[in-house]
């Protein structure tokens, strides 16, 4: 299929080019007149996605890369710094996390298409096995990549994960620390992940080129399973796949952007907004959702080894797809019992999902074993059994045939419900896992929710009053200059106030000539200075408790939302489970625990706080602060006006980044229109 | 695809036509956050802000070296003797002609302020040396006089002036 080309170009630039190094015919051969089966659905538009999201994360990752600093001391800080100061940093780095998601999505798309259709089968392996190795080193290079933050998340994942290694027998541990480089994970282990996590996503691009390549040579399946025999049977690559992909990559951004500009956190972990603590683990470790079925067969299985063992074992053995299934009809339209067990093999992988995510105990422990055994049974058992006695349908003579006959779309539409089923799912049980007795924080009504929300300036003025007045006492809010308050989006104050108010402060500076620190006036390239020199400091003033740096506290915090608000919450854009939190916390104060519940000495109830005790006293009380703007000066306006400024401090750009949306959303769906109308035009001359 | 050639627009090339434009317009504007990124951000755009320097340590015939946006700036007290040789020579014989009273502030003739970046190919020039009274830059000889200006050598222009205003008598603001 990609013999000698007869590309004949006519300009003479290029002829003398292409008479030395034969590549616009290469192109032309493999993009251009490549033979496409012409009965291709959707499905087959992921590839065409894949493509475009390796080179979303390419370039917003080599980007991301100038501004990020791989030391363990300041990669959170500078993550930070990327968000808030570089230009577009914040799009940039939404783009990098939703899309690392995104991908993942695609190729399970990718993958489940090529296990429905038979995609696998003989002249494919060489074809599939590609694929499952550009899985692996996308799994590596996700991995390695959600550890850059150095957020607790990261920091805690990489222990785990890593920890993996030592279940080998004998050199285990000796594997574990050389993975480190260290003793612990630590600054050298995040040095190599960066460099790594550099390398291998050009690594996968390599391994793309021959996965494209084989395909090139074996020709595309296609739904009926029955390879093209007649040019009746395929359309030229170019216009009619090409369009059809760009429609489907056009309708695929539109789903991204949703993420990008709207849900930016939606299937991140709040835990990762808290700086690496190599001294406190989080409740609840979940690693991202695109590996969640594996973590469950990792736990579902009680010996380390065996655990291990099993949980790579479930990626491996789909390498071995190719002999598993021996049936010699394709595509699972053809075949009854195997189209039903690909569905309930579906649901198993979502399912193992949704366990991965729960705490391991009870009844989600046998369902997972139950589950991990149906998975490995699809492969070793059902498989090899169905392709000796099922009987298939009869499979159309030629594609053509297939497209004359206009196979309905009833699959389609059952595999979306799933997909869509299966992503809230996931999305949901990732917030599942922070299994909470307390009570749920009341909702709030904010002015920042939603896609039009704003901030209200005169709530972020008087919440910085609240700040300074009350709670700068304790909490610092490190990651917030005083030149920010005069930026846009922010408390609306000018640069002139902006300056007036850092003068307020005292800043240490220094060495000076003389080779002394000393105290100067704040300017507006200044930070809030903490209140503590170092956490020892902050912890002996505080009985032990560290009081936590409040510029993320909004975003660092969250709680369950249960089945099936977060379904809805997607649809709603609703992010406020930390702004919810925090002025729960600050009004959850009640002097008297309830009957049962002891609070030990220098502790104090909060109704709100995990555990109730909280090392904080009420900070806050009526009157404590006065407003200029006759806003009353209750426990209740307080805590709503400190918690939108900090809101706005956690995320300075929101309103830069749902303007944003909003625009590249209109352009989005006319583009995806006129992409629409497009295909359209073009496909009716091909049928 | 086939039927381009036809000399009527007909509503397939239209709908062509603007679908293509629309994917050229969004590409083009999408390329804006990946290069803006490049741009220097907030916080050194912040840390760039002016900064004062008190003069009254330095003595005359001395200079002394502050950065500012990550520039060394020269402050030199000029010696009477420097100022008449800048004032001396005839401005036309100059490579890059400009008086001396041009490039201080009146009433402060004494104190000359210059980028300290060899206007050659960016090395820094060693102040009170070469043949004018000036500045050497080691790299290739470029001499510059005492009132910064090039006098000899491959460099093209003079040193340039930073904005700068005297808040008072012996304090300087730089930015
Ligand atoms: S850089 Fe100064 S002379 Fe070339």
């Amino acid at each position: 299929m990609s013999g000698p080309s007869d590309y004949q170009p006519t300009n003479p630039a290029v002829k003398w080019i292409e008479r030395r190094l034969p590549i616009f015919g290469l192109m032309h051969s493999s993009f251009v007149a490549y033979p496409t089966p012409r009965n291709l659905n959707y499905w087959w538009t992921f590839g065409a996605i894949l493509s475009m999201m390796l080179g979303v994360q390419i370039v917003t990752g080599v980007i991301l890369a100038m501004h990020y600093t791989p030391e363990a001391s300041v990669a959170f800080r500078s993550v930070e710094s990327i968000v808030r100061d570089v230009n577009y940093g914040w799009l940039l780095r939404n783009m990098h996390a939703s899309g690392a998601s995104m991908f993942f999505l695609a190729v399970y798309v990718h993958m489940f298409r090529g296990l429905y259709y038979g995609s696998y089968k003989e002249p494919r392996e060489v074809l599939w096995i590609l694929g499952v190795i550009i899985y692996l080193l996308m799994m590596a290079t996700g991995f390695m990549g959600y550890v850059l933050p150095w957020g607790q998340m990261s920091f805690w994942g990489a222990t785990v994960i890593t920890n993996l290694f030592s279940a080998v027998p004998y050199v285990g541990d000796s594997i574990v620390t050389l993975l480190w480089g260290g003793y612990s994970v630590g600054n050298p282990t995040l040095n190599r992940f960066f460099s790594l996590h550099y390398l291998l996503p050009f690594v996968i691009a390599g391994v793309v080129v021959l996965h494209v390549w084989a395909l090139h040579v074996a020709g595309q399946n296609n739904p009926a399973g029955v390879e093209a025999k007649t040019e009746k049977d395929t359309v030229p690559f170019t216009p009619y796949a090409t369009i059809k992909d760009g429609f489907g990559v056009s309708c695929f951004l539109l789903f991204f952007a949703w993420f990008i500009f709207y849900m930016p956190n939606y299937l991140g972990d709040a835990d990762n907004y808290i700086p690496a603590n190599p001294g406190v683990t989080p409740a609840h470790i979940v690693p991202e959702w695109y590996y969640l079925p594996f973590y469950a067969i990792l736990r579902s299985i009680p010996n380390k080894l065996a655990g291990v063992t099993a949980m790579f074992a479930a990626i491996i053995v789909l390498a071995f797809l190719p002999w598993l299934d021996s049936a010699r009809t394709r595509s699972s339209r053809y075949r009854p019992l195997a189209k039903q067990f690909f569905w309930i093999f579906v649901v198993v992988c979502v399912l193992l999902g949704y366990l991965g995510a729960q705490p391991p105990e009870g009844i989600y422990v046998i369902a997972g074993r139950i589950l991990t055994f149906c998975y490995f049974a699809y492969f070793l058992i059902l498989l090899p059994l169905l392709s000796r006695i099922e009987k298939p349908r009869p499979i159309p003579n030629s594609i053509a045939d297939d497209v004359l006959a206009k196979y309905g779309s009833k699959s389609a539409v059952s595999t979306v419900i799933v997909l869509a089923l299966a992503g809230a799912l996931f999305a949901g049980s990732a917030q599942n896992a922070r299994a909470e007795e307390e009570a749920t924080p009341p909702s709030q009504k904010w002015s920042f929710a939603g896609p039009f929300g704003t901030f209200d300036r005169g709530a972020m003025q008087r919440g910085l009053k609240v700040y300074k007045e009350v709670c700068s006492a304790c909490h610092a809010l490190s990651y917030i200059a005083f030149r920010n308050l005069a930026d846009p989006g922010g408390p609306g104050y000018t640069a002139a106030q902006a300056t007036a108010f850092a003068g307020e402060y005292k800043i240490k500076d220094g060495p000076n000539d003389q080779g002394e620190m000393f105290e100067r006036p704040g300017r507006p390239a200044d930070y809030f200075p903490s209140p503590f020199p170092n956490e020892q400091a902050a912890r002996a003033a505080n009985g032990g408790a560290l009081p936590p740096d409040l510029s993320l506290i909004t975003k660092a915090r969250s709680y369950e939302r249960g089945f099936p608000k977060f379904v809805f919450d997607f649809f709603s854009t609703f992010q406020e489970q930390g702004p919810n939190y925090v002025d729960a916390i600050l009004q959850g104060f009640e002097d008297k625990p309830p009957a049962g519940v002891t609070i030990p000495e220098g502790s104090y109830y909060n109704k709100y706080f995990p555990g109730h005790s909280i090392k904080m006293p009420k900070p806050l009380s009526d009157g404590q602060v006065t407003f200029d703007d006759g806003s009353p000066a209750t426990v209740a306006q307080y805590a709503k006006d400190v918690t939108t400024f900090l809101m706005w401090a956690a995320e300075p750009h929101m309103e830069a980044r749902k303007r944003l949306g909003l625009q590249v959303f209109v352009f989005l769906i006319i583009f995806a229109g006129l992409m629409y109308f497009t295909k359209k035009k073009v496909w009716a001359d091909a049928h | 695809m086939t039927t381009a050639s036809s000399a009527e627009p007909t509503r397939r090339d239209f709908l062509f036509v603007a679908t293509g434009a629309a994917a050229a317009v969004g590409g083009v504007v999408t390329l804006w956050p990946f290069i803006s990124q490049m741009n220097p951000d907030a916080s050194t755009i912040a840390a760039g802000a002016p900064i004062e320097v008190d003069l009254a340590p330095i003595a005359s015939g001395q200079d002394i070296k502050v950065f500012w946006r990550g520039k060394p700036i020269y402050i030199m007290n000029r010696t009477k003797k420097q100022v008449d040789e800048a004032r001396a020579v005839p401005v036309a014989s100059l490579p890059d002609p400009a008086t001396d009273q041009s490039r201080v502030k009146e009433g402060h003739d004494q104190w000359l302020v210059v980028i300290g970046i060899c206007t050659h190919l960016g090395c820094i020039p060693i102040a009170h040396e070469g043949n004018y009274d000036g500045f050497f830059c080691p790299c290739h000889g470029s001499q510059y006089d005492s009132s910064g200006r090039i006098r000899q050598g491959p460099a093209p222009a003079n040193l340039p002036v930073p904005p700068y205003q005297f808040v008072s008598d012996s304090k300087i603001q730089i930015g």
